[in-house]
């Protein structure tokens, strides 16, 4: 059976398993995107040990492999009472892994922001508020977008780790398949093509914006 | 306490499967370097067919999954006849992986190279092959120390994905101690507890190198 073959007979079950792919991903994006915003901002605080926690778990996270945290989570969780579906489990794994990273990202977008701004804008009596929505955070944007989608592009291929803990994306279908055939290879080659085709449209929607965006500045 | 005594009692297992883990990525790390310097002198070469491909092996080593990377070769070498045990076919798949982002790496640190110093060279008559070797290379070395730390963490952490065609790394053997003592979260703590320390060692050895090479740079 060739790759072509393997595709056309089960493009249903790769389609499911894309879509399952491209679902959880961005799910975890979000979260992470959000929660990194927010531990980076905890990091400014002018409390040392909120600052010194921050810190914490960011070298947490950056010391440990993601499969770590969601076995701790998947299989870990029962243990203390909380039972977590694969799906939420991988979500939540994958987010609160990637989290770390894009509060490094936003660390480095704030610090390059010159301080003579911000003081201009205390001098205007701008809120702290407003200082982070309409000054510090649309530069720091700009700034940031290759690294931005150099670590979405990441939070993708680490979401091949969710089918060792059973959900059915991409990689997961690719050993269903390997199953229900005699096939070993071409259902591995015709997902591996996917991926590749998923994270170089990611890539490159982060190059469009960067070039979109580095007309404003 | 009970982290305390899991970790007593199986010390000889974590031992084995941290130095697995090191060995592993250590090796996958310098093995690659010869082939990541490689691809980065053809991602600039002068011929565009050299070129071309250099650039499509990047993009496919790092725009794909590593665990799917690592059953590619896991299936794909023993259907074309070789023969692999999961050792060697797992250490296969870091090297191709991690030469890709050496390559990368590198890429950057040749451009940070002045080109007034090739010239010069080629002007004094110094062969292609020397100028490589006596002047470009030693300055990338020392301009890529940060990157090439940063990879090897990433390498100790992704080493654990080989765990699903049964190595017995640091984390498979966290997960043979989880069967036996039903502490999922003791015992992967413990294990995470672990590739920290290992990191922070890289990390450590990685500014000594840096700050011993940039000694270099003075003299």
């Amino acid at each position: 059976m060739t790759v072509i073959d393997t595709i056309s007979q089960f493009l249903p079950l790769l389609l499911s398993g894309a879509w399952a792919t491209l679902y959880v991903t961005s799910l975890a994006t979000v979260l992470a995107l959000g929660l990194g915003l927010v531990l980076e901002l905890l990091n400014g605080s002018s409390l040392a040990p909120v600052r010194w926690m921050v810190r914490t778990y960011v070298e947490i996270m950056r010391g440990t492999p993601v499969l770590i945290v969601l076995f701790m989570l998947y299989y870990g969780g029962p243990s203390i009472g909380l039972v977590v579906d694969p799906v939420p489990a991988g979500i939540l794994g994958l987010g609160i892994y990637g989290a770390a990273y894009f509060a490094e990202i936003f660390r480095a977008g704030f610090q390059s922001i010159p301080r003579g701004q911000i003081e201009a804008g205390e001098m205007l009596g701008l809120s702290r508020t407003s200082i982070v929505l309409r000054i510090k955070i649309p530069q720091m944007l700009r700034l940031i977008i290759p690294a931005l989608f150099g670590q979405i592009v990441m939070m993708f291929k680490e979401s091949a780790l969710l089918s060792i803990i059973t959900v059915s994306e991409l990689t997961k279908v690719a050993t269903q398949i390997v199953n229900e055939t005699s096939s070993i290879i071409e259902p591995y080659i015709a997902v591996t093509v996917i991926y590749w085709v998923i994270i170089e449209a990611v890539a490159r929607c982060g190059l469009f914006l960067e070039r979109r965006f580095s007309h404003g500045a | 306490m009970e982290f305390l005594h899991i970790a007593w009692a199986y010390k000889e297992m974590l031992l084995v499967g941290a130095a697995t883990t090191a060995v592993i990525s250590g090796a996958s790390i310098l093995l690659g370097m010869p082939l990541g310097l490689a691809f980065a002198f053809g991602l600039v070469s002068h011929n565009r067919p050299i070129r071309l491909f250099c650039a499509v092996y990047r993009s496919f080593w790092r725009g794909t999954p590593l665990l799917v990377q690592i059953l590619l070769v896991f299936y794909l070498l023993p259907s074309i006849g070789l023969d692999l045990s999961p050792v060697t076919a797992a250490v296969l798949a870091l090297i191709l992986n991690t030469s890709a982002f050496q390559a990368e790496i590198f890429r950057g640190g040749l451009s940070a190279v002045p080109k007034g110093q090739v010239e010069a060279a080629q002007m004094l008559g110094i062969a292609p092959i020397t100028i490589r070797r006596r002047i470009v290379i030693p300055q990338l070395l020392r301009l890529v120390t940060p990157a090439i730390t940063n990879e090897f963490i990433s390498i100790l952490k992704n080493s654990s994905i080989i765990s699903v065609i049964s190595v017995t790394e640091l984390l498979r053997t966290g997960q043979q101690i989880v069967s036996a003592t039903y502490r999922p979260l003791e015992v992967y703590g413990l294990i995470a507890i672990i590739y920290i320390v290992m990191n922070l060692v890289i990390a450590q050895l990685g500014r000594r190198a840096e700050a011993r090479l940039a000694r270099g740079a003075r003299a």
